[in-house]
């Protein structure tokens, strides 16, 4: 396992952790650019740009690319997050070559009118599609209203208005501002012929020019609030919570996960025992997402209408607890095993360590090996699991509940309506 | 005890370009149990999977859910261990398990880092063979199935799905394993341990495991741990006769769901692959013909997808699309129409980009021994043996536009189970019953 980096005279940088032993790999290009980029006149943009560039380019007709890919056998995608817009493949190592001339040629769309509007009509299904499901696009109305003013409220997704309002020419002024070599980089992991790697994205992408491309990462101050929104159609109460936790490029994001871990893994940890296994609540749990200048405790739980009072105390319980008496280092032991295993199984594809290599590289430009985060997590102490719970409280939140329920009440109920 | 050595298939590891195919080793128990296991050098992982012949299929018809709530029970207590401990020791070995329930059996698999597989096989073997059942769980355990099945009544496309299969199979292969609440409630303590003294047994199990793995410490400790379990008689199946069948369900939801289904060849058929390989043309990939046409030419809805579904003795293709409403009857018009169109045959080009992304996920499924401690496992329970991944590598180069086209020609997609839910009803398209 080698890591190796380059960076083209343009500001391109590659990266890649090279394995001689993988069967596969994976390269991606990953465009700085994401919701958190965006205005209101443009909300939605970045993840339909994503679309778009599958649509074609000055060498490809959409059919061209879709074929391309699957000639050459790729698990092929792309996404886009809050600050992040990815495309990626999964290949042989025979189809390196094929494959990174074919994404870097998503890189320059045509963004083609007749293509934006069939594809617009996409989008909109795209989002009615997750309207339909829980929770509701829920997610959506909780980062807004936890964020307010911060640039990582705004929803990836957009509304069905926000997306019809969209012009091909405002997406092409985007995108002109956005996808520059400075603003992009490739990574890749697993079978990598790096030397190979560099000539080709050097002969395709030098000639590309530079965009200054700029970023607000202003942190996201705790507060509390709730509210609770009336959905008779769902047949059950969603719950939802945000918190403040550390971000991207915090050396305590380790002890984030470990706590989130302990309070709300899916199996085994404080909320499972008390919430899932007693049958209380379908689901309940504790998540820590991070981002730059920012992070998150994100609860999730659903249940029956008439358990939801119960269950949002229970939670309320299990933070305060956390917070007033800690928890054990038997607790902490068994959180590490699980989270080291985690890291260890995942490491073994070359896809999910491109997310790894590349999702490092994006939020604090560095490199990091699978022995170096089980170092970090095995370091975690006690100490400093208690640190962060005094540090970002997780009783200081932001509830939202869908579902069919009317008297949900908030926990505590001191907490105000953002 | 009997073994059967050497391994089923053997291959001499080669050098160069191509990764080396691992060595699959089988064993059958006197009682019964299979043993399929396939060692890779170069992982670091070892994964489990028992396939315990513990389906919904054998549920009675008036405890409908009973082989979920069987699963759920059997994780809360084991041997020496109770429910914590049973959670905690698995989680310090590393343990990443699920458990799943389908129509003929239940699912338990694992993964850890390799030197933890030895004390997590051991938790395993008290599991399936000494689950403490406890009665005083029962209430706990029924209300986790019933949450479980009013969750789908918040996801379309699940539903839909169940829906369809439920109108498609003939009872008892066409159940949702999660039954439905009168039943789930009628379930007692004597029901869940009834079920499990004939359904969790030798005969009829296999165990598959795969990763950083030695095969002689494997099989002496599957001996050891299961070769006294004693096979018994298993329950009988029994079917209900009438399936109630609605082509539509009301739901007041932003998009229709669309879901057709039709007959194919199951996967110890020797056709499968051609009816895989048509199957791939229409549903597999952005360059698939679903995709393509109502997707990409007409923007009709951003999911569409199709997928062999095969089970031992039968298998159907499920077709799936979502779309908003008042585009639903295009889309209905559209899929159907690719659906007979494929009956007209599909061309070398569509057969020769389906081949690479089928060669490249075969040896992609060696990066993970999950993947392939599941693959092994469910090749034995369809074949009676396991082929190497370039046996079925083998298979697939086999293929050919005119092989497939022979088996679309005697066997067209037809005689559709259409099943439609969201506002309004949509009209069928002819020749759909």
């Amino acid at each position: 396992m080698q890591f190796r980096n380059h960076r083209l005279k343009n500001g391109l940088e590659i990266v890649a952790e090279c394995n001689d032993q993988a069967h596969s790999l994976a390269v991606g290009f990953f465009v700085r650019t994401g919701a958190r980029d965006e205005n209101d006149s443009i909300t939605g943009v970045s993840h339909f740009l994503e679309h778009m560039a599958f649509k074609g380019t000055p060498l490809r007709s959409a059919d061209d690319v879709n074929r391309a890919f699957d000639e050459m056998g790729a698990h092929h995608n792309a996404f886009t997050s809050e600050e992040s817009t990815v495309y990626f493949a999964a290949i042989l190592p025979e189809m390196q070559p094929a494959s990174v001339e074919l994404l870097a040629d998503l890189m320059r769309p045509s963004l083609r009118k007749e293509d934006f509007d069939t594809e617009k009509e996409v989008i909109i299904e795209e989002i009615r599609m997750y309207e339909d499901q829980p929770p509701y696009r829920a997610d959506d109305i909780l980062k807004a209203r936890y964020f307010k003013e911060h640039p990582l409220s705004r929803s990836v997704l957009g509304t069905v208005a926000s997306i019809q309002g969209l012009s091909v020419g405002q997406m092409q002024d985007y995108f002109a501002d956005r996808y520059g070599p400075d603003n992009i980089f490739v990574a890749a992991a697993g079978r990598v012929d790096f030397d190979r790697l560099i000539e080709q994205v050097t002969g395709l992408c030098d000639h590309w020019p530079a965009v200054h491309a700029r970023r607000e990462t202003p942190p996201a101050p705790a507060h509390r609030g709730f509210e609770s929104i009336h959905r008779a159609s769902s047949s059950q109460q969603y719950i939802l919570q945000m918190a403040a936790a550390p971000a991207s490029a915090d050396k305590d994001r380790f002890a984030a996960k470990l706590v989130a871990t302990i309070l709300g893994d899916d199996s085994g940890s404080r909320m499972y025992w008390d919430l899932v296994d007693s049958g209380i609540a379908e689901q309940a749990s504790l998540g820590h997402s991070e981002y730059q200048g920012a992070g998150l405790f994100y609860a999730w739980s659903c249940c029956a209408p008439d358990r939801a009072n119960s269950v949002l105390a229970s939670i309320h319980a299990i933070y305060q607890a956390a917070e007033e008496s800690g928890i054990t280092q038997q607790e902490l032991a068994q959180a590490k095993s699980k989270v080291k295993a985690r890291v260890v199984l995942g490491s073994e594809r070359p896809r999910n360590r491109l997310f790894s290599v590349g999702g490092n590289w994006l939020s604090c430009r560095e490199y990091r090996s699978v022995a170096d985060d089980l170092q970090d997590i095995e370091n975690v102490t006690l100490d400093e699991v208690h640190e962060l719970l005094a540090k970002y409280p997780l009783s200081i939140n932001t509830t939202l509940t869908i579902g069919p329920s009317r008297d949900i009440r908030p926990v505590p109920s001191t907490a105000q309506i953002a | 005890m009997k073994r059967f050595c050497p391994p089923l298939a053997f291959l001499t590891p080669r050098t160069g370009e191509t990764p080396v195919t691992p060595t699959i080793f089988t064993h059958i128990f006197d009682n019964g149990l299979a043993l399929v296991a396939e060692p890779s050098e170069g992982a670091e992982s070892a994964a489990f999977t028992f396939l315990v012949p513990a389906g919904c299929s054998y549920d009675p018809p008036n405890r409908a859910g009973l082989a979920g709530l069987v699963c759920e029970m059997t994780i809360r207590g084991c041997g020496t261990r109770d429910s914590r401990s049973f959670v905690h020791d698995l989680e310090i070995l590393g343990v990443e398990r699920g458990e799943s329930v389908g129509i003929a059996l239940a699912s338990y698999s694992g993964a850890t880092i390799h030197d933890h597989l030895a004390e997590a096989l051991d938790i395993y073997a008290d599991l399936l063979r000494r689950p403490r059942l406890p009665a005083d769980q029962l209430e706990a355990s029924r209300q986790v199935c019933l949450l479980e099945l009013a969750s789908i009544d918040d996801d379309p496309v699940h539903k839909l799905m169940l829906e369809l299969r439920r109108q498609h199979y003939p009872d008892p292969w066409g159940r949702n394993s999660h039954g439905n609440v009168d039943t789930l409630n009628q379930i007692t303590i004597g029901d869940i341990t009834r079920f499990h003294a004939s359904q969790f047994q030798p005969n009829g199990t296999i165990v598959g495991v795969a990763g950083k793995i030695e095969w002689p410490a494997v099989v002496d400790q599957i001996g050891e741990l299961f070769g006294d379990w004693e096979p018994v008689k298993g329950m009988a199946l029994e079917t209900t006769e009438n399936i109630e069948c609605v082509r539509h369900l009301e739901m007041p939801s932003n998009q229709t769901q669309i879901g057709i289904a039709y007959s194919s060849v199951p996967y110890r058929h020797p056709d499968y692959f051609q009816a895989w390989g048509a199957v791939g043309v229409l549903g597999g990939g952005m360059s698939a013909r679903l995709f393509t046409e109502v997707r990409e030419r007409r923007g009709l809805c951003y999911s569409v997808q199709a997928s062999l579904n095969t089970q031992r003795d039968r298998a159907a293709v499920l077709c799936y699309a979502g779309t908003t409403s008042d585009r639903a009857q295009e889309t209905l018009d559209v899929l159907h129409q690719e659906l007979v169109r494929l009956g007209q045959g599909i061309r070398a080009d569509e057969l020769s980009r389906l081949k690479a992304r089928i060669k490249s996920s075969l040896i992609m499924q060696q990066e993970s021994s999950s993947a392939r401690s599941g693959a092994i496992a469910h090749e034995w329970y369809h074949l009676g043996r396991a082929r190497t991944l370039d046996e079925i590598s083998r298979l697939v180069d086999n293929l050919s536009a005119e092989s497939i086209n022979a088996f679309l020609a005697a066997h067209p997609p037809k005689d559709f189970t259409v099943l439609t839910m969201g506002p309004e009803p949509l009209e069928l398209p002819r020749a759909v019953s």
